[in-house]
């Protein structure tokens, strides 16, 4: 009887061995932090979704690691006057059915875009510049817009073009079973189900070329600590998002490598300026409302930058996963000033500022932040309010979940808010109109300027940069805005979130300032 | 019994309507879905646009009446963020939750009671002693981090049992489930066994109760003097007399393994129900969120129905409906 068990097992182990071994296929499995909300690349606006789907469908214009454009299924694009662009696309393109790539598919992919039903997000607000659309010959297409809007091709590289054959009549629904996810990308679609996975496999008669993989996995798996172990135990590949706590584990081990990159996301404060009368959550120490609003004086704002250690979070709280802050955007990205540092540490200069101010012996507020949905969110809360406490500011800390924090923020209710900002564009001159340009949702100003921030001589300088057409002269105008805001004091930024990914060893993955994590970018090395 | 039967489906119902309501209030209170789905790089007219598709600009009680209309006929609302039927993405999701609890209650159950027994019976023994050191153990520690310690120890170091996931699936009548094959039982081995520590040790400590005040009783006595052999005793006797406060037990137990997993489910992202009302949650889904509590309610009814049937099958003193048949 043990005999037979000992030779069915021995049979048993050499049929799984010679399984395991029966395929040469190059397939990877990539664990990911976040989900995925749908296949229909026109249905939903998030940054994971866009990722994934990058590499199914693709966009006349993408954008490389460092989210400068490139040609991707058009392969040039110039504006002939203010209001005028051609593009030209390129040639010899196929879908994954088989079907030609023509200006047809680019019209039908616009006129979809507006109009895909129960949209929580959509992408209308890039093709909405668009107001005339002409083909002149199937590899030629000429787009009219309304007023001069130098953005044009950024906001063409967020637009992922579908297939008019396959898309006519197609749902959400059927793209996320797959009847009309035909796309040009590197990758075909095979499988979604929701929360758990993605599968994708090979076009092998990609116009860019070979792919390192036959077959992709994508794994939702949103717990870090179940991300971390997935990876340890080889189950995946690679991880997006690692823990900060397990950053050092990883630097150490050779049978693992880390690549990190900094992001297009700042962590910065918005501070509550929308009157004069005490901000939320701004009291004298005894409790009383303050008889102005002292967020209103830009030496109390400076001073509330100079009481942080931007440093100390670096080290302390991010694992070197941060770089202190200037401005909205890292110094590699467009419109960002060469003249603007991170305000050094200065608690003695911050405690002069304030008596200056009128503040001598500080005031109370409550510093409010998330506790869900940025890189150590809640850690970074507390330690901005022990600052506090050092130069005389009773501060308290309340951090709360994202789902209420954001509706509270928007409606004025915090006096401090921590916040966080990607700027998908790789542009400053949109997260300078987004967050601090003087709030005019009608114009798309200050749409997310929850502070109610107000300068005039900014605003006038970005409403002229948005319609310089000239690149060196926008950027300089850009560069003056941000200036003109940070010296001061507009927000009070921290620090550029440091994106990390880890890969087992065998693999190397090109890291990325969108934070998208592409299987294209993932190579095995020897 | 017809009459009890209806009752109990009209006391259900009114749950029903009641909780969707409570939950309908507190997602309102909570904070606007928008803030958590809308792109912050959109405009203000793209706000206004989702708004409306979702149907949030009406008033709450609107939203309410429009959502009681749809429940009549079956259809619990879209998914917010997925845009598929709340009811669908319950229903692909719950077979996975279902067989993780059942799973697990089998492991506790057929550990639980033998081993509840014997603790009982020989309780001076240092079986009996070690059986119950072991179950304090177990339902001190915290479901979060044995998991993870298993995890670490057959998937990192030792490599047996895969970290996540759920196996591969065959169907049977209709329902995708993992247990008929090994690739599944290796993902199941895990998270069972993670969800079954703490409902194990609850059972063998109630059964240990149970069995210590039955062993003292008269009839076990009588039984044992009129030759009765133990298998007999412990089986019919003993065991058939105990069971009724564990049978409650189990049935609450197996309600709340099957709405809220959520631990087990994160850490093993076995791709359950609970992991599906947490990201909920998290993104303020409200459809997801009522569809899935009416689900659950409906659930924990018909178990708790389940449960009055049996204890009037275990104990002939029970009487369904009796209290009300008196007048």
């Amino acid at each position: 009887m043990l005999r037979t068990l000992r030779v069915a097992l021995a049979a048993f182990a050499l049929g799984a061995f010679s399984l395991a071994h029966a395929a040469p296929e190059r397939s990877v499995s990539i664990g990911l932090q976040a989900a995925i909300t749908s296949i229909d690349p026109h249905y939903h606006n998030l940054s994971p979704n866009n990722s994934m789907l990058i590499h199914v469908f693709e966009p006349l214009i993408a954008r490389d690691p460092n989210q400068k454009l490139v040609p991707a299924l058009a392969t040039s694009w110039k504006a002939i006057d203010d209001l005028t662009w051609e593009f030209k696309l390129r040639k010899n393109v196929k879908f994954h059915d088989g079907s030609p790539f023509t200006a047809d598919d680019v019209v039908f992919t616009l006129n979809r875009v507006p109009n895909v039903p129960n949209s929580p997000s959509s992408f209308a607000t890039f093709t909405k510049p668009i107001v005339d659309v002409k083909v002149v010959d199937p590899h030629t297409i000429i787009f009219k817009t309304a007023s001069p809007h130098v953005l044009l091709p950024s906001d063409l590289a967020s637009v992922l073009i579908v297939s008019k054959l396959n898309g006519e009549k197609a749902t959400t629904a059927d793209y996320n079973s797959g009847k009309a996810a035909i796309g040009t990308g590197p990758y075909k679609f095979v499988e979604y189900i929701q929360n758990q996975h993605v599968l994708l496999k090979a076009n092998y008669g990609y116009w860019g070329g070979e792919q390192p993989w036959d077959k992709v996995t994508f794994k939702i798996l949103s717990n870090p600590a179940a991300r971390v172990a997935a990876l340890l135990s080889r189950d995946v590949q690679m991880i997006e998002t690692v823990p900060t706590s397990d950053i050092a584990k990883f630097e150490k081990d050779a049978n693992f490598l880390l690549a990190d990159k900094v992001s297009n996301r700042v962590i910065y404060v918005h501070l509550w300026q929308w009157s004069d009368k005490s901000p939320p959550f701004v009291t004298a120490k005894d409790g009383k409302p303050l008889d102005k609003n002292p967020f209103k004086d830009a030496r109390v704002r400076k001073a509330l930058s100079m009481a942080i250690n931007r440093d100390a979070i670096s080290q302390r709280i991010m694992e070197k996963k941060s770089v202190p802050a200037a401005q909205l955007l890292a110094d590699s990205f467009y419109g960002t000033s060469k003249k603007l540092k991170p305000q050094k540490y200065d608690p003695e200069g911050a405690k002069k500022l304030l008596a200056e101010a009128g503040y001598p012996n500080g005031f109370a507020m409550t510093v409010h932040g998330t506790n869900n949905r940025y890189i150590n969110d809640d850690k970074i809360a507390q330690t901005i309010a022990q600052f506090y406490s050092r130069i005389g500011i009773d501060t308290k800390v309340e951090t709360l979940p994202a789902g209420t924090y954001f509706s509270r923020a928007t409606n004025g209710e915090f006096g401090y808010m921590l916040l966080g900002w990607g700027t998908e564009s790789g542009e400053q001159g949109s997260s300078l109109r987004s967050l601090l340009a003087t709030r005019n949702p009608e114009k798309g100003m200050g749409v997310n300027n929850r502070g109610r921030y107000s300068n005039p001589a900014m605003d006038e300088q970005l409403v002229k940069a948005l319609v310089t057409m000239d690149d060196k002269k926008r950027e300089g105008l850009i560069q003056q805005a941000a200036e003109t805001a940070m010296n001061d004091t507009a927000l009070i930024p921290i620090h550029y979130e440091v994106s990390t990914w880890a890969t087992a060893k065998g693999y190397r993955y090109t890291p990325r300032t969108d934070q998208y994590t592409l299987a294209m970018d993932l190579k095995p090395v020897k | 019994m017809l009459a009890y039967a209806i009752r109990r489906l009209g006391q259900s119902f009114f749950v029903l309507v009641v909780m969707s309501f409570l939950v309908f209030l507190g997602v309102f209170a909570v904070g606007n879905p928008i803030e958590l789905l809308v792109n912050p790089q959109a405009d203000e007219a793209e706000r206004l646009r989702a708004t409306v598709a979702l149907g949030l600009d009406k008033p709450i009680l609107e939203q309410y009446a429009v959502f009681l209309k749809g429940a009549v006929t079956g259809d619990l609302g879209r998914s917010f963020v997925f845009n598929v039927p709340a009811i669908q993405l319950i229903l692909q999701k719950l077979p996975a939750t279902i067989e993780l609890a059942f799973v697990a209650m089998v492991i506790a159950v057929g550990l639980g009671i033998p081993l509840g027994l014997v603790a009982g019976l020989r309780p001076h023994s240092f079986l009996g002693r070690s059986i119950m050191a072991l179950s304090i153990v177990g339902f001190s520690l915290p479901t979060f981090w044995v998991g993870l310690v298993l995890i670490m120890l057959f998937s990192v170091h030792l490599g047996w049992l895969p970290s996540n996931g759920r196996g591969e699936t065959v169907m049977l009548l209709g329902v995708p489930v993992s247990f008929l094959t090994w690739d599944g039982l290796q993902h199941l081995a895990m998270p069972a066994l993670n969800l079954a520590l703490f409902k194990l040790s609850l059972l063998v400590r109630l059964t240990r109760a149970g069995a210590r005040e039955a062993a003292l009783q008269d009839y076990v006595k009588f039984a044992r003097a009129k030759g009765l052999g133990p298998r007999r005793v412990i089986g019919v006797h003993i065991l058939k007399n105990i069971l009724v406060p564990i049978v409650t037990v189990i049935g609450l137990e197996l309600g709340s393994v099957i709405a809220f997993a959520i631990v087990t489910e994160s850490i093993f992202a076995w791709p359950g129900s609970g992991k599906l009302l947490i990201d909920s949650i998290n993104l303020l889904d409200r459809p997801v969120i009522v569809a899935y509590l009416m689900v659950i309610v409906t659930l924990f009814i018909a178990i708790n129905f389940i449960v009055d049937v049996l204890y009037s099958l275990l104990d002939p003193r029970v009487r369904l409906g009796s209290a009300a048949a008196s007048h």
